[in-house]
């Protein structure tokens, strides 16, 4: 399981790179092998504004359908939409090739852990 | 604390995810559900389901008591030979769903859902009381392991470690041979996943052998452990019932279009066929149907299913899942008979959305 230290994480199990006020977002490592194999994602539009903890779409394994919380207030500026043609990807990727939306921050997010932070949460959650 | 098979310290040696099933601690995967999907469907797949019940039933009155009990004609059954039955109440709900295997002209072996073992062996004895057949009945549920070894050369894996010549057990027979040198076992060519296979019912105690040498003679040709997932997305793709799902105390056979299995003209009848013999001559009011998605989205249990305008609520989803061989959301619903011919436009509601679907012919998937 991989826990990258440049990302912030959540009790939810997403991460986010905050960049120039941009915080890119997908789900973690230790979300994408707790569903299997991810068959279906929605996203949402771009130009869609969210609030923090706000659902902004969802993710689905054969055997179970997760809902995605946004991280942060924000403008959503970008989607990856490849994840919909091919959701596997979030499987394959899920710390790079598999972001899902990157947003315009909104304020400052709260309660992000850092990786080993997130690390010991996940450790605790067995 | 949930109940172990004798083969349950091998699953967590193969990194199996183990989780709670109906009391039982069995794997949900190994590696991947989608990978050991393809590997039954490929080549091979090897399944615990020792949690599965057996009962015993033996006696001269064995046969009657049967057909008095089951809703298919036990009577047309050779000794050697295996039979899909549906054990129904007086009102034709269904008590569970079952194989039935002759082994002698008076001795049979049941085997029931793990879910319903208590309450069938109970009902069973509860009509063996009440009609006074000569025979017994054991709950042997403790003493076996069952082991399912499914696809396209499950055949070749398991020839090679028995003596017994499988290729002339044809569906649904069986022979009662050895395995591993000495482990006497019964090989059924019976399963649950539409593919050619086998299910071996050997003691309790030899089932962790008997898995591990499976398991070494197959990895070679692509066997894989499949775990819990895999076996519903297989037997939900060759739309076989579920019990709690397709069938249940309140879902007859009937509706369940398991017709064929339900012999309502046997002599003498069977315990719910009078009810079931009233329906028909009435027409059913609704029926078991396959669904394939026309749009994304991914149906599910309970999901609500509408007419093709979102307006009239006609059911919910029995059993539902992404398909892995159709790659597209596949589902069961029990339905008005209006709806059930194949093309009907419908909808499912998935998440507040109604999502187009229609009604096609099962199996979902067809072997080629």
């Amino acid at each position: 399981m991989r826990f990258p230290a440049e990302f912030k994480y959540t009790k939810d199990h997403e991460w986010l790179k905050i960049e120039n006020k941009v915080a890119t977002i997908g789900i973690t490592d230790h979300a994408q092998s707790a569903l299997g194999d991810i068959v279906y994602i929605d996203l949402p539009k771009v130009g869609r504004e969210l609030k923090e903890h706000e659902v902004f779409g969802v993710v689905e394994s054969i055997k179970a359908v997760s809902d995605l919380y946004s991280p942060a207030a924000g403008r959503v500026i970008e989607i990856n939409s490849a994840l919909v043609a091919d959701p596997s990807q979030v499987n394959r990727d899920p710390h790079a090739g598999a972001w899902m939306i990157k947003i315009e921050l909104k304020g400052e997010p709260t309660g992000l852990m850092s990786a080993d932070a997130y690390q010991t949460y996940v450790a605790n959650l067995k | 604390m949930a109940k172990q098979t004798a083969i349950y310290e091998e699953h967590v040696r193969l990194g199996g995810r183990m989780i709670d099933f109906g009391g039982w601690s069995l794997p949900v995967q190994y590696s991947g559900l989608m990978e050991e999907h393809f590997a039954c469907r490929q080549s091979a797949g090897l399944f615990d389901v020792s949690h599965m019940g057996e009962v015993h039933v033996e006696g001269p009155d064995a046969e009657s008591f049967l057909n008095d009990l089951l809703t298919n004609d036990v009577s047309r059954v050779s000794v050697g030979q295996a039979q899909y039955s549906v054990m129904c109440q007086d009102d034709g709900g269904c008590v569970d769903d079952l194989i039935v295997y002759r082994r002698a002209q008076d001795k049979f072996l049941v085997v029931v859902n793990a879910s319903n073992d208590d309450k069938d062996f109970a009902w069973m004895r509860s009509v063996l009381a009440r009609k006074g057949y000569r025979c017994t009945l054991t709950h042997e549920s403790p003493n076996y392991s069952q082991i399912a070894i499914q696809g396209p050369r499950a055949a070749e894996i398991l020839q090679t470690l028995t003596k017994a010549n499988l290729s002339a057990v044809k569906n649904y027979w069986f022979i009662e041979t050895s395995i591993c040198g000495d482990i006497p076992a019964l090989l059924a060519r019976t399963g649950y996943t539409g593919e050619d296979g086998f299910e071996i019912y050997v003691a309790w105690e030899k089932g962790s052998q008997v898995w591990s040498s499976l398991l070494e003679a197959g990895r070679p040709l692509g066997l894989s452990p499949c775990g819990l997932g895999a076996r519903d997305t297989l037997r939900l793709e060759m739309k076989y019932p579920l019990y709690g799902h397709e069938i249940s105390e309140t879902i007859n056979p009937l509706e369940a279009g398991l017709g064929w299995a339900v012999k309502l003209t046997k002599p003498g009848g069977f315990i719910g066929s009078d009810a079931l013999k009233a329906m028909k001559e009435k027409g059913l009011s609704r029926s078991l149907v396959g669904l394939r998605m026309l749009d994304r989205g991914i149906p599910r249990q309970d999901y609500e299913v509408f007419d093709a305008l979102g307006k009239e609520r006609l059911g919910v989803i029995a059993s539902g899942t992404q398909s892995p061989t159709l790659k597209m959301g596949i589902a069961t619903a029990l339905i008005p008979i209006r709806f059930t011919t194949t093309g009907t436009q419908i909808t499912v509601d998935i998440r507040g959305a109604k999502v187009p679907a229609e009604v096609i012919s099962t199996p979902f998937y067809k072997r080629s």
